[in-house]
């Protein structure tokens, strides 16, 4: 169960407003994170506190294929995203890294800025707090929920390697 | 079942039957790509899995072109790491200083990629291969580091929206205003999770390098590629650049596309996708008077040598406005050598421009050419988001190398015709 606050933002937020491409001197998870969202609005990520959750429109993550996207979102504390859709490279990035993406369609609209959510990704129901609207959404793909068992994509390769003759 | 081109060319390298759309196929890769940005965490990854050594010595590519010239010491830093990994995997393939350029005009001028081929790279930019017809396609640095240990990957074999483009263009409309044209019909997800396929006349008769400026862009309708048949033309560029055993490749009759998309290229003005997304796109006459700082000639989508080729002969014995700073960045080395011998940088510098190394560089807001607040900019590059090029209050236009050039030219937005 995930529990935290709701911060909207529009459609199409790409990944240079997620994480500005003058940032990407760097891997370092935490470092990424204190520039998240600075394309967006500088200082945005100050309101979200570790374990909120942000809510998007259509096609969130578009743009480039920099992981540095969902590890900037990771750094600055965030383990799931809600948006109408996601943009390809994107989604499959975020699974990689371990961060939750929940594409929940129309599902957006029943949520204002601020609302306390309660998310249960096993019975793949949200419950908005601040108004009482339950929200159920499709469960994460089996072979994305694979790779997120393995904690990502690098256990995920590391379980399969250690399985092969050196 | 009848193939689209990414349905045939999955086909090819994997052992499943390739049915339906939406299935999941795992797919041997010819080729894994990765540049100084994404190829550090690609490292990362690549050792936190346990991996020792790549899947193939001559199938892994690392191109350090973003922010090289290393433009600060933590880019320096990140290049080094690229550099001792290559070193330490033995990679054929590492490129740098006065041997890199642009990634994505720097492999098929190397003849590293062809027809059928399956290109995974860590930069989105990876499926401008597509107009060779290779299944090329953006990832992230650990999928990538997944493929360099593997050697293959798993796709979600994709939808195709069929796009048949007819008719003679009118003078100044090439690729970009082509595929601009699509973008702005389809949207910046219209292809979101689909391939585009592109075809028609005008296709037939537009040059490999042309098709390349098309395909690059795919993604910016959120396509995960954008394939073209390979046809003759498609050959005599492969072979040309060292290939051999390449073949025509086509999709069957009777394959069964998600959409199709009808455009006559002769009802066409050149293209301009207007801040802040690469689908707001508008014919050039209803752009003018849009008042400009900079100019960039350049980049992967436009940085080849036709690209340098058309801006000369817009620019050619006139001087760029005095409040326009023009920036030419060939895209690679070779073209480069090849623009110094054609007399085009000549040209370039005649015009007042600033001629530059082969970079990324202010295409993604990196180096060489950042934007103020208030300032604008019109690019041949491929991404127009809000703040892409610098400051979040500035403004970048998207178009062709004769728009740009012209643009120069006037101070401000402008049909290369008017000049």
């Amino acid at each position: 169960m995930y529990s935290g606050r709701a911060h909207k933002v529009g459609a199409n937020i790409d990944t240079d407003a997620i994480i500005p491409a003058r940032f990407l001197v760097t891997t370092d998870t935490g470092e990424l994170g204190a520039n998240c969202m600075e394309g967006l609005e500088p200082g945005w990520i100050k309101r979200v506190s570790p374990g909120d959750f942000i809510v998007a429109g259509e096609n969130f993550g578009c743009g480039s294929s920099r992981e540095h996207a969902p590890l900037a979102l990771l750094g600055a504390g965030v383990k799931v995203v809600l948006a109408k859709s996601f943009a390809r490279i994107f989604y499959r990035n975020a699974f990689n890294m371990g961060l939750i993406l929940l594409e929940i369609g129309d599902g957006t609209a029943a949520i204002g800025d601020g609302d306390r959510l309660e998310i249960d990704i096993d019975k793949g129901l949200i419950k908005n707090l601040a108004g009482g609207a339950e929200i159920p959404f499709q469960p994460v793909p089996a072979s994305m929920k694979e790779i997120l068992d393995q904690g990502g994509l690098v256990g995920y390769v590391r379980s399969r390697l250690d399985g092969q003759p050196a | 079942m009848k193939h689209t081109l990414a349905q045939k060319i999955l086909q090819r390298h994997t052992g499943d039957a390739i049915t339906a759309d939406g299935q999941i196929a795992v797919c041997k890769v010819s080729l894994v790509l990765a540049n100084d940005i994404t190829a550090p965490l690609a490292a990362k990854s690549f050792y936190a899995m346990g991996a020792t050594k790549v899947f193939d010595k001559d199938k892994v590519v690392l191109v350090s072109d973003h922010f090289t010239p290393n433009k600060d010491i933590a880019s320096a830093e990140q290049v080094k790491v690229v550099r001792e990994f290559a070193r330490a995997m033995g990679l054929t393939h590492y490129y740098e200083g006065g041997a890199a350029g642009v990634e994505h005009a720097l492999l098929p001028e190397l003849g590293l990629v062809g027809p059928g081929d399956i290109v995974v790279g860590a930069d989105s930019h990876t499926c401008t291969y597509g107009g060779l017809c290779a299944f090329a396609t953006g990832m992230g640095s650990t999928d990538a580091a997944a493929a360099m240990a593997l050697g293959e990957t798993w796709f979600k074999v994709p939808p195709t929206i069929r796009v048949d483009i007819s008719g003679e263009p009118a003078p100044f409309v090439g690729g970009k205003d082509l595929i601009l044209n699509v973008i702005g019909r389809i949207g910046v997800a219209g292809a979101r999770y689909k391939a585009l396929e592109f075809g028609g006349d005008a296709i037939d008769a537009l040059s490999v390098e042309g098709r390349m400026t098309m395909a690059n862009m795919a993604i910016e309708a959120g396509g995960k590629v954008g394939l073209f048949a390979a046809d003759e033309k498609t050959l005599a560029y492969c072979s040309a650049r060292g290939r051999t055993g390449d073949a025509l490749l086509a999709p069957d009759d009777g394959a069964i596309y998600e959409r199709r998309l009808a455009i006559d290229a002769a009802s066409l003005s050149p293209q301009v996708a207007c801040p802040h997304l690469p689908d707001n796109v508008r014919p050039v006459e209803e752009c003018r008077d849009v008042k400009i700082d900079q100019a960039v000639i350049g980049s992967c989508t436009n940085g080849r040598i036709e690209d340098l080729r058309v801006a000369a002969a817009v620019l050619k014995g006139k001087k760029a406005d005095k409040n326009v700073r023009l920036i030419v960045l060939p895209a690679t080395p070779g073209i480069w050598k090849q623009a110094l011998k054609e007399g085009l940088l000549e040209i370039f510098m005649d015009a007042g421009a600033v001629v530059g190394p082969a970079t990324c560089g202010p295409c993604l807001g990196g180096h060489m050419g950042i934007l103020a607040s208030g300032e604008v900019c019109v690019a041949t590059t491929n991404r127009n988001f809000r703040g892409r090029m610098g400051s979040l209050d500035s403004r970048v236009y998207l178009a062709g190398p004769a728009v740009a050039a012209a643009s120069a030219l006037a101070g401000h937005i402008i049909h290369p015709g008017k000049v």
